[in-house]
């Protein structure tokens, strides 16, 4: 092989790779070495003080056998299809008054700023902020009866399905409003127009012009929602007061009770599953095509 | 939640030190290698990492080892999970383990505490029996469950067994215990309360909680089983799988049934379900109680005619320490059961291993009010200066002998803990 310093394809080539490099180095260090870890993990065998090399598969037969397990998959995905459609309906909505009914650029940008101040405070304390308001005794049920719009306060407000739906789209309708509010901002306005010019209604536009080109935008936003609420164990440990289990909760739980080599299994799981819900969403949008 | 604190001042240990300092360099510097001259000269370098749980991890017990010992007492406080998997499996983040006995049973095994000569303990015979025979009196009955005693002795230095007799060779130092019991709210439930099954009494429905930490939530559901008069136990300590299937069955169908408002896992919310008023009885600790009370809200810890599920701590020493942070892990051994500390507890509510040493660090009316369950004559405060209870309170459940002694049974890790542990996940999903 000739050394010409003069090859330029050689040298584009050269370039690549060192550009690459530094991006396969974090990815491999940080998210393949781990995963492999927990991979070879999950096939360990456990005492009840320590864990040791072994191929055993009796971590995944007890977990995908186990009655719980289904119950909570169920569960889980419950919460997320619900999280999921009032996020979206609600991002869609914000993104939408943002980017067409909001007409100047200082505007658009100080009420999409707005919609971030809840984020300047932790996920934690924006959720357990719920408690005290939906509580027996809290501020929704004593303004309900103040009101005269109940007698008795409300049991189903706090430490149930409902206030863990509530938390989770407190906690995630951003990540629907911000790609979905870009996606929209991309949309050239003359199509608006033109499709006006052809006589299309409004609801017309929304449908044939504006829902399709804001796919994009739906389907990153979706796939915030569906893996942040599928991985989730805190939200739904405090909203139900601990009476609901999620997927998160059962592999926190065997990490608490050091059964990691089960918590590495049931982690494996839960990850191939979403990747899966991912596969299937992507197969929907082309997102590198579109954007 | 770490602290160092700088010795401010002399005290006589630190004069006696800097004297004994002294005179090891007077002797001649590495002629005489006594153990009092390393000790005093080299013990204000020694850190002693300890973690457990936030019940006796207190910053101002750190303050008084160095006031007292001269070196670095360094504390994390973590949750009941988090210390069990510390001490089995990061043997090398920690030099004193504050931990439970039920966890002493757990993590033994894993080799990672060394066994305690007792022949070095000052205090050792003035133990409560308790921890030494298992017996609080010589007429008491042994409780059922992992009683202290009973995983409170190893054969020898490197055992990892546990034997029965008062080997020489202690597990964990005992510091810290108590009796627990159902927690209410007498200004809402507005009747007397004298048994464990009134937490599964439909009256209460939505307004009970118990505890998610699968080794003691269990044993207070099968307090509530028998009380109920749905099966007696054997052993309710070391439950069969039927047992653990019946029990949590029972449990199961009342949460279907909606009786629980909320299960708990932290002190914190515990105190937060009592106080908010979503919850009127469930399963509490001693000190979140006293919280409770503090806001002004009454809370009483409510004795109950089956007796208490009791718990009791204490410290172990990592299989890495050795030399001088041996010998000052020791000292601080010694310190703790000399009383200071004891008194500290004993004025939150806890009671220390070695009661009559506490007695001198604690007033008249304290030791009345908190030991000898007599009736406060002035107002009684805790460490911290809060005033706890007003003159003329009585505590709840009376003496020591009478609460110690009422002990039903021991947090306990069965030999079926793994199948419970499934069991209890499921009823936490059902």
């Amino acid at each position: 092989m000739t050394k010409t310093k003069t090859d330029p394809s050689k040298r584009a080539e050269r370039i690549s790779w060192l550009l690459v490099t530094p991006l396969t180095c974090v990815l491999g260090f940080f998210l393949l070495l781990p995963i492999l870890t927990i991979v070879t993990v999950s096939f360990w065998n456990y005492n009840e003080w320590s864990f040791f090399p072994d191929f055993v598969l009796d971590n995944y037969a007890f977990h995908l056998t186990s009655a719980v397990t289904w119950a909570t998959y169920l569960k889980t995905l419950k919460f997320m299809v619900l999280t999921w459609i009032f996020c979206a309906g609600i991002g869609f909505t914000v993104a939408y008054f943002l980017a067409f009914h909001v007409q100047s650029l200082p505007a658009q940008v100080a009420l999409f700023l707005v919609c971030t101040i809840p984020f300047w405070t932790s996920n934690i304390i924006r959720m357990i902020s719920w408690i005290p308001f939906l509580g027996r005794n809290g501020i929704a049920n004593s303004s309900l009866i103040h009101l005269g719009i109940i007698d008795e306060p409300l049991e189903w407000l706090l430490y149930s399905d409902f206030a863990v739906v509530l938390a989770f789209v407190h906690l995630y309708a951003l990540f629907m409003v911000v790609p979905i509010f870009n996606t929209m901002m991309r949309i050239d306005k003359s199509l608006i127009e033109a499709a006006r010019d052809a006589g299309a209604s409004g609801f017309q536009i929304l449908t044939n012009v504006i829902i399709p080109l804001a796919k994009p935008g739906i389907m990153i936003g979706s796939i915030f929602v569906v893996t942040l609420v599928m991985g989730d164990f805190i939200t739904v440990r405090h909203m139900s007061g601990g009476q609901s289990a999620s997927v998160g909760r059962i592999i926190s739980n065997e990490i608490s009770l050091l059964q990691y080599p089960a918590a590495a299994a049931s982690s494996v799981v839960l990850l191939c599953t979403v990747l899966l819900m991912i596969g299937v969403m992507m197969r929907f949008v082309d997102i590198r095509k579109e954007l | 939640m770490t602290k160092q604190i700088e010795n401010k001042g002399l005290s006589r240990r630190s004069i006696l030190k800097g004297g004994a300092a002294a005179a090891g360099a007077a002797i001649g510097s590495g002629a005489v290698t006594g153990f009092p001259t390393i000790w005093a000269q080299n013990i204000k370098d020694v850190t002693l990492r300890q973690f457990g749980t936030g019940v006796s991890n207190i910053n101002e017990v750190a303050q008084k080892v160095k006031e007292d010992l001269g070196f670095t007492l360094e504390m994390t406080a973590l949750d009941s999970d988090s210390v069990t998997q510390r001490a089995a499996t990061q043997p090398k983040s920690f030099d004193i383990a504050d931990i439970e006995y039920w966890i002493c049973k757990k993590v033994w095994g894993a080799g990672n505490l060394q066994a305690m000569d007792t022949s070095k303990i000052k205090n050792y015979d003035k133990i409560v029996g308790t921890f030494k025979s298992g017996k609080l009196t010589p007429e008491s009955v042994i409780a059922q469950g992992t009683a202290p005693h009973t995983v409170g002795f190893t054969s020898g230095p490197d055992g990892k067994d546990f034997v029965q007799e008062e080997s020489g060779w202690m597990t964990l130092i005992p510091t810290i215990y108590n009796a627990d019991t159902l927690g209410i709210r007498p200004d809402l439930i507005g009747r007397p309360i004298d048994t464990w099954a009134e937490l599964l009494n439909p009256e209460f429905k939505g307004k009970a909680s118990i505890l998610d930490i699968s080794s003691i939530g269990i044993m207070d559901m099968a307090m509530v089983v028998e009380a109920m008069g749905e099966y007696t136990y054997p052993d309710k300590g070391n439950m069969t799988k039927e047992e653990i299937d019946m029990t949590l069955g029972i449990f199961t169908e009342a949460k279907k049934n909606g009786q629980f408002r909320a299960f708990w896992k932290s002190f914190d919310e515990s105190v937060n379900l009592m106080a908010s008023g979503e919850v009127v009885i469930q399963s509490m600790w001693s000190p979140a109680i006293t919280a409770v009370r503090s806001k002004g809200i009454p809370c009483v810890y409510q004795p109950l005619k089956e007796g208490y599920r009791s718990w009791g701590g204490g410290l172990g020493l990592s299989k890495n320490l050795s030399g001088l942070e041996l010998e000052a892990a020791y000292e601080y051994i010694n310190w703790y059961l000399d009383g200071w500390v004891g008194g500290f507890l004993m004025r939150q509510g806890y009671y220390s291993a070695v009661p009559e040493t506490s007695k001198n660090f604690m007033s008249e009316d304290e030791w009345g009010f908190w030991f000898e369950g007599k009736p406060a004559e002035g107002d009684i405060k805790n460490p911290f200066g809060d005033v706890m209870e007003k003159a003329g309170a009585v505590r709840d459940g009376g003496s020591f002998y009478d609460r110690m002694g009422s002990v039903a049974c021991w947090n306990a890790v069965m030999d079926e803990n793994q199948y419970m542990v499934r069991k209890w996940n499921e009823f936490i999903a059902a």
